[in-house]
């Protein structure tokens, strides 16, 4: 079969007489990878990096006579980000996370990675006009103000963190059920989620509502997360999936305390295998020594004060959000970090259908994105899997439902849960497949289907992932042997959401952001000159 | 023996992590000369930046170095066995990780000297700089083991996050000595300036000559008549023995002789 390419977009055929020709018989061939969920750029990433020139002395990287020089190893600067997703065959990430008042700073670190398409998600799940409206019930003004955000940072999708708990966090509080009040707004994470759920439907959102649980990272939270997932089952209209739970490894424990910590995969994977309004991806644990960082500021706190009150960061985001950074060391011989590898893959293994689930590492939360060639091994390998789990803390072990656990990945699954699956939610109509029409991101790696058996040679498969024959981004090629051979500017995709009629904005806003907002009304959208290569995608809203 | 001397007045750092025993052993000399090391952001052979030659008839010290390497960087960096000495001032990270072997400096020493090193000896007969037996900036593994001697002063932050082995001072320290250390020895023989100890989980620091000023976060114990330097050691006082640092809930201890600090007179009465 031949895949032709003209004008950066996959066609019917070309004129093969004078067409460059890439022989990729024997080898495999997939769209670009798109991650749906990897923290690249932004102040959260920024304040990571100064944080730690410890992570960045172990992986120095030289330039060479096209690329740039940087650092890595778990919080990579800019241009090796965008170098190392091309090595992997990945041509679209996902930056899920942004503060509304740091967009501007997430933007030019964005234009600043090369070979990969990228969008941000906006932090709305704990913003005060949204919460407001959500309280007053007048969710088609949320909508309309939501909309007016999402254009003003110029972002892809709402991004929902703890919700309710980043509010309470100002006061140094946190909520800890779906039903617990949030201080001074007569709401309850239920009615924020929910709330959202409607609004990003109203919008006509290409994504579902991003969701970072309440609860995550404690023991016993997965009672939350299917709490989470039932409420959202009166939102549902039997289409299409109307919410997506990200690293949902951190949300899916069990027991009562870190003494009793156990697994609670299985319950996650049984209601997600009976429903299907919902997506997840796993964040799953790599074993490395990585950076947390997230806008959950109770949830780093908590991290910090059981991991022996390393260096951290911890703030309040003005009326919008928190955030905290700590680094973590995420060891094989302790029990709780193994059975969190293994959760991972046990949700991975047990959920049936791959479009409902997809690969990420929350990078770096639970390990640095190119440790995504490792996380693959494990997933199409069971013997992979077992030699890891050899090496990993005996009482984890006997805990661990790997063992009885089959499957392995196809390679077809495989692409499923990298790109296919990823574009689907995501709204990404032309990627993520290699039809008639789609962009013409496409990876080819040095695995040959046919003669291979994946499973057992896993080794030479994992590095093939990890260096990409050639990866090929709009029609371009960028990557040849592993090497990067152009370094095109990526694109930053964003959404003009137009409704119907302008939200409201009065004296009595602007009056609130002069009075709680550090910066003035007139300063604060991201304004044209701040995306060096913007793409506009426009959605009418249905209010 | 490699004899190693300048061949000019280096006005920018050379990294040259390859000055090593463990690097040079077994190889010909004509091999030791094309070693690639770095001069700002050059890279060039130790060929062109030092005269090489070798005696076959010395075994011991591997290496000697003579002149002025204080702008040489990672001289021994990471060494498992092997003596070098240098007849001069060496430069910053100089024995950065070693794991063995001596290294000894007939003058003043860098920044970092000894810095994350497990095991074996660095004699200085000089002064040495900041972060003598520190880790890298953000780092939080210190030095694990072996042991620093120092004939002069040292700089500020000596001996942070320590957590093993010795350092001992014939002059004085700056600020922030045994920064945040878990456990190990420093002692120090003249002076010691403000915050020593500060975070300071474990290990003892004794000092003496004066402290500047403790941290309001230690608290006396007791008064002891000596301590144990070493297994073989001991420091005579009497000392005043403090405990800290409080606020990161530590045990570790600060010896300060009793002769020269008269300013503790007053936490006599909390005994």
């Amino acid at each position: 079969m031949d895949i032709a390419i003209k004008d950066g977009k996959i066609v019917k055929k070309v004129n093969e007489s004078n067409a460059k020709i890439i022989d990729a018989s024997g080898l495999t061939v997939m769209a670009g990878g798109v991650d749906i969920h990897s923290h690249i750029a932004g102040s959260e990433v920024n304040l990571g990096r100064m944080i730690r020139p410890d992570d960045h002395v172990k992986d120095v990287v030289k330039k060479t006579a096209l690329t740039r020089s940087g650092t890595g190893y778990s919080i990579p600067s800019t241009y090796v980000t965008g170098y190392r997703y091309s090595k992997m065959g990945y041509t679209t990430v996902m930056n899920p996370s942004m503060a509304a008042m740091k967009a501007k700073h997430a933007h030019e670190e964005l234009n600043d990675i090369p070979l990969i398409d990228k969008a941000s998600f906006t932090l709305l799940g704990d913003w005060w006009f949204a919460l407001e409206n959500i309280a007053k019930g007048d969710l088609e003004e949320c909508a309309r103000l939501i909309a007016w955000m999402i254009r003003g940072t110029r972002s892809y999708a709402i991004k929902i963190v703890n919700p309710g708990g980043l509010e309470s966090w100002g006061f140094g509080r946190n909520v800890h059920s779906l039903d617990d009040e949030v201080p001074n707004f007569c709401l309850t994470p239920r009615d924020i989620i929910t709330g959202m759920a409607k609004v990003n439907t109203m919008l006509n959102m290409p994504h579902t509502i991003h969701l970072h649980t309440n609860n995550l990272g404690v023991p016993g939270n997965y009672k939350t997360t299917i709490d989470t997932m039932r409420a959202l089952e009166s939102v549902y209209q039997g289409d299409k999936p109307i919410g997506h739970i990200t690293h949902i490894q951190f949300s899916s424990f069990a027991g009562d305390s870190w003494a009793h910590f156990k697994s609670g995969a299985e319950e996650i994977a049984n209601y997600l295998n009976a429903h299907n309004h919902m997506t997840v991806d796993i964040g799953q644990v790599t074993f490395a020594d990585t950076t947390t960082m997230t806008a959950d500021g109770p949830f780093e706190f908590a991290l910090y004060e059981l991991g022996g009150h390393n260096k951290w960061v911890n703030s309040d985001v003005e009326t919008e959000a928190s955030g905290g950074i700590i680094p973590f060391h995420f060891k094989k011989k302790n029990a709780v970090n193994a059975i969190q590898w293994s959760i991972g893959l046990e949700l991975s293994l047990m959920i049936k259908d791959p479009w409902k689930w997809f690969m990420t590492t929350d990078h770096p939360n639970g390990g640095p994105f190119f440790h995504y060639p490792r996380v693959f091994a494990w997933l199409y390998s069971r013997k992979a899997r077992e030699a890891t789990l050899k090496k990993c803390n005996k009482k984890a072990q006997k805990k661990s439902l790997l063992p009885t656990l089959d499957r392995e990945y196809t390679l077809y699954e495989l692409a499923i849960v990298t790109r296919a699956g990823t574009a689907k939610a995501l709204g990404l109509k032309n990627k993520g497949h290699l039809g008639v029409g789609a962009e013409a991101d496409v990876s080819i790696y040095n695995i040959n289907p046919e003669t291979t058996d994946i499973a057992q040679t896993y080794k030479p498969v994992r590095k093939a992932f990890g260096n990409a024959a050639y990866t090929i981004k709009d029609g371009e090629i960028v990557v040849k042997d592993a090497e990067i051979v152009a370094t095109p500017p990526g694109r930053t995709m964003w959404l003009d959401v137009q409704t119907k009629e302008p939200c409201r904005i009065d004296e009595e806003m602007k009056r609130k952001f002069k009075e709680y907002w550090t910066i003035e009304f007139d300063n604060y959208p991201v304004t044209d000159h701040y995306i060096k290569v913007p793409e506009k995608i426009t959605i009418k809203a249905s209010v | 023996m490699i004899t190693i001397t300048p061949k000019r007045v280096f006005t920018v750092p050379v990294q040259a992590a390859c000055i090593s025993a463990d690097v040079f052993a077994g190889k010909p000399l004509e091999e030791i000369k094309k070693l690639s090391i770095t001069e700002g952001k050059e890279t060039i052979t130790l060929d062109d930046a030092f005269n090489i030659t070798e005696d076959k008839t010395i075994e011991t010290p591997n290496i000697t170095l003579t002149g002025d390497f204080s702008k040489v960087k990672r001289i021994g960096q990471g060494m498992k066995t092997g003596e070098i000495i240098i007849n001069g001032d060496a430069g910053m990270h100089t024995g950065e990780k070693l794991a063995g072997g001596k290294i000894i400096v007939n003058g003043n020493s860098g920044g970092w000297t000894g810095s994350e090193m497990k095991k074996g000896l660095i004699e200085i007969h000089g002064n040495s700089g900041d972060y003598t037996a520190s880790p890298y900036r953000g780092t939080s593994t210190g030095m694990k083991g072996g042991v620093i001697t120092i004939d002069g002063n040292v700089g500020t932050d000596v001996g942070c996050y320590l957590q093993g082995g010795i350092i001992r001072i014939k002059g004085s320290a700056g600020r922030y000595l045994g920064y945040h250390m878990l456990d190990g020895t420093i002692f120090v023989e003249k002076d010691c300036a403000i915050r020593a100890g500060a975070c300071m989980t474990g290990g003892k620091i004794i000092i003496n000559g004066t402290i500047e000023l403790l941290m309001p976060t230690f608290t006396i114990d007791s008064i002891k008549p000596k301590v144990k330097i070493d297994a073989t050691q001991n420091a005579q006082g009497p000392f005043y023995v403090f405990l800290g640092d409080i606020a990161e809930r530590g045990t570790g201890k600060i010896f300060a002789l009793k002769a020269t600090n008269p300013a503790f007179k007053d936490y006599e009465k909390y005994l």
